[in-house]
């Protein structure tokens, strides 16, 4: 069975990557994940905001109560070979890369055109095989319209692509207005991939203290709906890589993805329920459904579903809902 | 010679590190000021891998207390390896009997001292000569440096002549003025030192260490037979000392240009008047005895003692000029009822010995770093003129007692025309004294200029100013001593408010230039200014100018921290540099200080440094004063005559004119002078909401200043009240009528935070709102708090025997007897001090280890333990840092003492005073507020009757002394309550075995350890109770070994109170643990978890912080009460539930334990491991404890 595919211009040996999330924080898991037969791996994100304030929150603590007193004019030795946030990563991406045969994505959320052409040009220095672009951007400033927060994600792909020349994906949320033509035009300014979509921490209410309560949730198998309608719109429509996120829960949505047209699909929430050796479980199934189907590869399966290939194209626009509602019967 | 020199812009400590370092295989040390930052960049350079010049890298091991530190030195000498060690004052006192040995035994070494003042009446960590010269019989030499270049040069002169004379070195030099002075100098390269020092004398020295290979023994025990010839064996190696170190410093000579003598003497060839000193007095004197030759064509001269030990009489009589008529000897030291100081002694007996015809006289000078002005030499030159000159005299201060000053005129100057000086009036947290170092270094490394930085800190922790005082020139600055009023060629006041309450412009010379940080505009400054400072501007036509530097760094995202603008701004305007080359090197200097903390911070600190200059404006001046504003008094007029007197004298920073006569001669201070100190240094204020408070008493617990207080009232009180005086109804039943208010002493206030981090209440309506909230301060808010205290103080103070005392709601309305300290804001450790006042602090007595707690706690001007409406309050002294828990057990013993004397003479007088009252004063419980009470009465109504007695004619002379003396100890009578107080580095290293000693004793003390694990006080060097995995100075890689266990080896003694505690965790236990310990008549411990600033955490969150400590079972709170073991129970109770987070999710909000995963996150992860399992075993340890029976523990003796 033919489990390979091509994402990126890259041959991976699987379709299943494994998504930045905690899990890849220890160099240990990355490893468990080559073996279990994860395709590639994007390392956790890279906040540069994140970066800043370490940064500034270590300089703060380190230096407080520093020349204030005759007696302790610091409090702190001077640290050594002292590494700030992007090091240590940089140091992980190098060590994944050396005892790993698959390939190793950076992941990076930048704040400024510096941090996202710095950082993204360490990534491909430490020997990263491509970079993922998470941009995690609210709008919450009701003065930015549209076609600013278009021209956003636009501005950080030109900036990321003039300073690297590994292959750039841009993950994507999907509140644009034309979430279609978005993807083209970032696929015609040359994103070498687009991962839908990007799940957003939305803050709840707790109503005793009256506070906003952040809370980070495993994603669940609906959430599939949205990425795989988007996915299975574009396969074949635009020229680059598409990968599937959110809503993996195991071998079924791995193959739902993959039949709308996913070059692979990334998965972290289920690896975090059953472990990472849950990938080598979802490749059996894969393979076991492909098999009963008579699919040789996965190249064959890829957007058997997509609304290019299948018999009624409408089937993915408005008419689905109503098909919906027609079919539904109240108790 | 050639060669490129090497500049470098250091202090003395660095400078003197620098060599020792290289060479010395081992430093054995123990941190005390001023000389600890010499062994913290021994350790950084170790941790870095820097090599000595055999390519080996120094071992540095630090020890629990001098004493060790000496031992260690002695013992890694014997065994052949070449060892140093860094020390002063109490530390070099505790080092001295291994002294004797290592010289008696001839072994080289250096000791190198930042000599600093002994503990008499008082503490002091400044620098004079006391220390070492306490050390002048031990047998080693003593090279004194003068300057930064000196310690840094005499350094390798003292290594070079001990291991070629065997005989061991002190290398000194003095504390603050010189190890803290930032200085130009030429740094020795390593192949310049190596040659000094041969390889032949480094294996010479291993030869004579002890090896089994060749046995022999050293140390042996001599009798009347031989000791006697032995000691005299060394005299031929003291008698050759002097050449050999003659001769090294024309080596040296040789090898650098530097020359030094033995005694050198500098000025007029022909001089009559001579002044002898040593250290860094003698550059102060050199430079005004060619100022005084030169411009008065006076016959004066300065004989600098460079080497004092072994005294060579023939280099010191061939260095004085056969002119000299007369000569001052000047000690920076004294030597009570000595016939003089040791140099002037010295002096004395050698021209005695000579018979030379010269009149010698001796003064002293500069103790504890008091300023020595060119003005004070040239006092002592024209004594020197008299016809009988004053002998044993004092300069510098005003002896109107025993009359022993010499006159001198302060305005007397001999600064340069062609020198910048410059001073910064800082904030301690502003980074003013980081900008300013930079600044010296960059203008004394890049440019041919030299430049000279002084730094004074104030006493405060919190809130805290500090004076830059900065020199530029031509030529090499000798001038150890302040920048005087007038001489400042720019002043910066970078705290607006400073410019409010003093006049920091009498330091600016005429036409000088003035940069003020302000937040008003330059159209709008002038008329927000004092009186008294637009007077200076106008009169001295000083160059005005602003910048709101707190907007541009906001703006520029540098948060608050204005140092990088107010530095630009001082190089745009002070003309030391070129303005665009001086950008051009801010920029540099920023780089490399901030490169390795990422580009982020190097781009914010340029962009602050390019706003900089469009935010500077030139104030135009008016011709007239137009401001009415004062200065605020600094003191009330309500204040006692000893305050306004004496201690405003000193807040004013006007000590150095207080004579003597107005100073206690014994040390002792009054209580409760804080509460004048009204030091207004919060930028934000908790205000209180009372609608939304539930009266819980959380917010006056923790609060490290005592600044939120709470009483309760008839409402009927509130007549008279100011409008805007908050209270509520008390919301507990049984209080009908009554108000309950909680008053924040604005003034006072640090705005910490701690407060309303702890604050349980929340708005039911308003997000983020609490009971406490912090709000900006604003001077309306002042103004209105003031009147507010005003009335809460006269509101009667409650009862407290109506106070339940057990619970935490209850105890917010005991009067703290401990205020308003200067600890840092959010201190970790005042709480529990402020409790122990609440609950005991009218019969306290407390003996205070050195460390944070004795300074907070006695560090002048003012002291925060207070006394009440009665008078009463803690008795509270501090003796030394090794010494406290004999200290205190001492006072617990003289305490039984003294009752045992007054219940001998109660019964005795029974017949006189009545059975009655007899009995029921022997026989009180003396447990509740309530008995405690009676008791005074009892105890009142006993005194009237004695002095009664005593008075009456009728009484027999027998029992008249009985009655009188009865009366002197009758006020035992009241229990006394003593605590020994101090931090982990006492309880666990230097003080260990005195308070095991003291435990052990079976006597009533109480023991509360304020346990920060590190030594906060020196800056964050490891104790024995720094945790596994946490970083500290000397633990740099990481703490490896376990924290101790001091609870479970005073358990171990059966019939010790043991209680640990975390406010943070639970206040109620907290509460509990301190009554139990009190009441428990045998000795207890209290080891109370003190979250600190050198935990490199927020402070707002410390509690918080204690709360997680013990939520992941790093600090199990536990109680071992003997008593209940008497009463066949358990005696050891868990008081907090099993973990609940794993340790990493407490420890890693800590910047200490954060480094090492941001150094080695490999080790970082392996001790964290090591840490939680160490954590799991000592709960698994306690939890086992706590279910076994009573007759598993120890029984009570």
């Amino acid at each position: 069975m033919d489990l390979t595919t091509k994402y990126m211009g890259m041959q991976l040996r699987s379709p299943l990557v494994v998504s930045a999330s905690p899990l890849s924080e220890k160099l240990d898991n990355i490893l468990q994940m080559e073996d279990a037969g994860a395709g590639a791996v994007v390392l956790f994100s890279l906040f540069e905001e994140q970066i800043r304030q370490e940064i500034a929150q270590f300089e703060m603590l380190a230096t407080h109560g520093a020349d204030s007193f005759a007696e302790a004019l610091n409090y702190f030795p001077t640290p050594v070979n002292y590494r700030v946030g992007i090091d240590n990563y940089l140091e992980l991406l190098l060590k994944a890369k050396e005892r790993t045969n698959i390939p190793i994505f950076g992941s990076l959320n930048g704040i400024t055109s510096g941090g996202w052409m710095d950082y993204a040009q360490s990534f491909q220095e430490a020997g990263a095989d491509g970079v993922e672009l998470n941009v995690f951007f609210i709008p919450a400033d009701i003065e930015i319209d549209g076609r600013e927060v278009e021209q956003r994600y636009f501005e950080i792909l030109k900036w990321v692509k003039e300073a690297v020349d590994i292959p750039v994906a841009m993950k994507l949320n999907p509140y644009f207005s034309a979430t279609g033509n978005m993807a083209r035009q970032l696929a015609a300014k040359g994103a070498d991939a687009l991962v839908l979509f990007n799940r957003f921490y939305e803050p709840d209410f707790d109503i005793d203290q009256l506070e906003i309560a952040h809370s980070l949730e495993l994603s669940v198998a609906n959430e599939i709906r949205l990425p795989l309608q988007w996915i299975g719109i574009l396969h074949g429509k635009v020229d680059t890589s598409l990968a599937a996120t959110s809503g993996v829960q195991g071998s079924t949505e791995l193959i739902k993805y993959l039949l709308a047209g996913a070059d692979v699909v990334m998965a972290a929430s289920c690896l975090f329920r059953n472990g990472i050796g849950y990938i080598y479980q979802m490749l059996a199934e894969l393979e076991e459904w492909m098999q009963a189907r008579e699919f040789n590869s996965v190249d064959e399966m890829r957007g058997v579903m997509s609304q290019a290939n299948i018999s009624d194209p409408t089937a993915y626009e408005r008419a689905n809902y109503i098909k919906i509602l027609q079919g539904y019967n109240p108790v | 010679m050639g060669k490129e020199k090497r500049i470098a812009t250091i202090d003395a400590n660095e400078a003197t590190a620098h060599v020792a370092y290289r060479v010395n295989e081992v430093c054995a040390i123990y941190p005390i000021t001023p000389s600890s930052p010499m062994a913290e960049l021994c350790d950084e350079w170790a941790a870095r891998g820097i090599p000595n010049i055999w390519g080996n890298i120094p071992d540095v091991v630090e020890m629990q207390h001098e004493g060790g530190a000496a031992g260690a030195v002695h013992g890694s000498l014997q065994a052949g390896s070449l060892t140093t060690t860094f020390t002063a004052s109490q530390g070099l006192l505790l080092m001295i009997p291994n002294m004797y040995k290592i010289a008696g035994e001839l072994t080289p070494a250096v000791f190198h001292v930042a000599a600093r003042s002994i503990a008499a009446q008082a503490l002091s960590i400044f620098g004079d000569h006391s220390d070492v010269m306490a050390c002048r019989p031990t047998g080693f030499a003593m090279l004194a440096s003068a300057s930064v270049q000196m310690a840094h040069d005499f350094a390798l002169i003292a290594q070079a002549s001990a291991m070629r004379s065997r005989i061991p070195f002190i290398h000194f030099f003095d504390g603050f003025r010189t190890s803290h002075e930032v200085n130009k100098l030429s740094m020795l390269s390593d192949e310049e030192i190596k040659s000094m020092i041969p390889d032949e004398l480094l294996w010479q020295h291993r030869q004579r260490a002890l090896n089994p290979e060749h046995p022999f023994i050293r140390g042996t025990a001599q009798n009347p037979d031989t000791y006697f010839q032995a000691r005299e064996t060394v005299n031929s190696y003291y008698l050759k000392a002097p050449a050999i170190v003659e001769r090294m410093m024309d080596e040296f000579a040789e090898l650098t240009g530097r020359r030094y003598e033995l005694f050198q003497y500098h000025g007029n060839p022909q001089a009559e008047r001579v002044i002898i000193l040593m250290g860094s007095g003698t550059e102060t004197a050199i430079e005004t005895a060619r100022f005084l030759e030169k411009e008065h064509g006076e016959k004066v001269g300065v004989l600098q003692v460079n080497l004092y030990r072994p005294w060579s009489a023939t280099h010191f009589l061939k260095a004085l000029p056969k002119t000299v008529k007369s000569l001052a000897v000047l000690d920076r030291t004294k030597e009570p009822g000595s016939l003089g100081e040791p140099l002037y002694q010295d002096v004395v007996n050698t021209i005695a010995e000579e018979e030379k015809a010269i009149k010698v006289v001796g003064g002293r000078y500069g103790l504890s770093s008091k300023e020595f002005t060119p003005a004070m030499v040239k006092g002592v030159f024209d004594e020197l003129k008299k016809k009988t000159p004053k002998n044993h005299f004092t300069v510098g201060i005003n002896d109107d007692v025993t009359h022993t000053s010499v006159d001198y005129d302060p305005s007397f100057s001999i600064e340069p025309a062609d020198e910048t000086r410059a001073m910064f009036f800082g904030l301690g947290a502003d980074g003013t004294v980081g900008a300013n170092k930079n600044s010296i270094k960059i203008i004394g490394t890049n440019t041919d200029l030299y430049a000279q930085g002084y730094f004074v800190y104030d006493s405060k922790k919190s809130g805290s100013q500090t004076v830059s005082h900065l020199r530029f020139g031509p030529r090499p600055i000798q001038r150890p001593y302040l920048i005087a009023e007038g001489q400042a060629n720019f002043v910066a006041c970078h705290q607006f408010n400073f410019i409010r309450k003093k006049d920091l412009l009498k330091y600016a010379a005429p036409g000088a230039t003035f940069l003020l940080n302000s937040p008003y505009p330059a159209d709008e400054v002038w008329d927000k200014l004092p009186r008294r400072i637009q007077e200076e501007i106008i009169a001295k036509q000083l160059k005005f100018y602003v910048i709101d530097a707190t907007k541009v760094a906001i703006a520029t995202g540098m948060g608050r921290r204005i140092n990088t603008i107010m530095q630009t701004c001082f190089f745009a305007l002070s003309g030391v540099l070129p303005k665009e080359e001086a950008i051009q090197q801010i920029k540099k200097a920023i780089e490399k200080t901030y490169s390795k903390k990422g580009k982020t911070v190097v781009e914010l600190n340029f962009k602050a440094v390019d706003s900089t200059l469009d935010n500077l404006f030139e104030v135009k001046v008016p011709g007239k004063v137009s401001s009415k504003l004062e200065f605020p008094a600094i003191v009330p007029e309500t204040a006692p005559e000893f305050v306004k007197e004496v201690t405003a004298a000193m807040m004013r920073g006007e000590g150095d004119l207080l004579p003597v006569s107005k100073l206690p001669d014994d040390g002792t201070y009054p209580s409760a002078t804080t509460r004048w100190e009204k030091r207004d240094i919060a930028t934000f204020i908790p205000v209180w909401e009372p609608d939304i408070c539930i009266q819980c008493g959380n917010c006056s617990f923790v609060c490290p200043h005592s600044v939120i207080r709470a009483k309760f009232f008839h409402k009927d009180l509130l007549n008279g009240a100011p409008e805007g005086f908050k209270n509520a109804p008390v919301n507990a039943r049984g209080f009908p009528e009554t108000q309950y208010t909680l008053q924040i002493y604005g003034e006072d206030c640090t705005g910490c935070g701690l407060c309303v981090e702890v604050c349980p209440a929340k708005s039911l309506k308003e997000s983020g709102k609490k009971a406490i909230n912090l709000l900006l301060r604003e001077d309306d808010m002042i103004e209105e708090t003031k009147k507010n205290v005003a009335f809460f103080e006269k509101l009667p103070h409650n009862d407290r025997t109506r106070v339940d005392a057990g619970s935490v709601r209850g105890a917010q309305f005991l009067e703290p007897l401990f205020e308003f300290s200067g600890a840092c804001a959010g201190c970790g450790e005042t709480p529990y001090v402020r409790l122990l006042t609440q609950l005991f602090g009218d019969r306290l007595m407390v003996a205070n280890a050195t460390g944070c707690s004795s300074i907070y706690g006695g560090n002048q001007p003012t002291t925060p333990w207070s006394v009440n409406k009665d008078g009463r309050g803690p008795a509270w002294s501090n003796s030394l840092f090794e010494d406290n828990a004999e200290f205190g057990m001492g006072m617990r013993v003289a305490a039984d003492k003294q009752l045992a004397i007054a219940t001998r003479l109660l019964k005795e007088l029974a017949p006189q005073l009545g059975n009655t009252l007899v009995n029921e004063i022997l026989d009180a419980p003396q447990r509740t507020e309530g008995e405690l009470r009676e008791q005074r009465i009892r105890v009142g109504v006993l005194k009237s009757k004695l002095l009664k007695l005593s008075n009456d004619k009728k009484t027999p002379e027998a029992v008249k002394k009985q009655a009188d003396d009865l009366l002197t100890v009758s006020d035992q009578l009241v229990r006394r309550s003593v605590w020994l107080i101090g931090g982990d580095g006492w309880a666990y290293d230097i003080g260990s075995s005195g308070l095991d000693h003291a435990l052990a004793s079976g006597r009533n003390i109480n023991v509360l350890v304020l346990d920060t694990e590190v030594y906060s006080n020196t800056g964050g060097q490891m104790s024995k109770a720094t945790p596994t995995a946490a970083t500290a100075k000397f633990a740099y890689a990481g703490k490896r070994v376990g924290k101790k266990d001091l609870a479970l080896q005073a358990i171990s003694y059966g019939n010790v109170y043991v209680a640990q505690i975390a406010m943070g965790a639970n206040p109620q236990q907290t509460l509990l643990a301190m009554r139990e310990a009190e009441a428990y008549p045998g000795p207890s411990l209290i080891l109370a978890y003190s979250h600190c600033i050198a935990h490199g955490i927020d402070m707002q969150k410390g509690m918080q912080q204690q709360d997680l400590a013990v939520a992941s079972g790093y600090w199990p709170l536990l109680r071992y009460n003997p008593a209940l073991r008497q009463a066949g129970k358990n005696p050891f109770v868990l008081d907090s539930p099993g973990p609940r987070i794993k340790l990493k999710d407490y420890a890693y909000n800590e910047m200490r334990y954060k480094i090492l995963t941001r150094t080695n996150p490999e080790e970082a992860d392996r001790l964290m491991a090591l840490a939680q399992e160490l954590t799991d075993l000592r709960w698994k340890t306690y939890e086992e404890m706590a279910m076994l029976g009573a007759k598993d523990f120890a029984p009570v003796a």
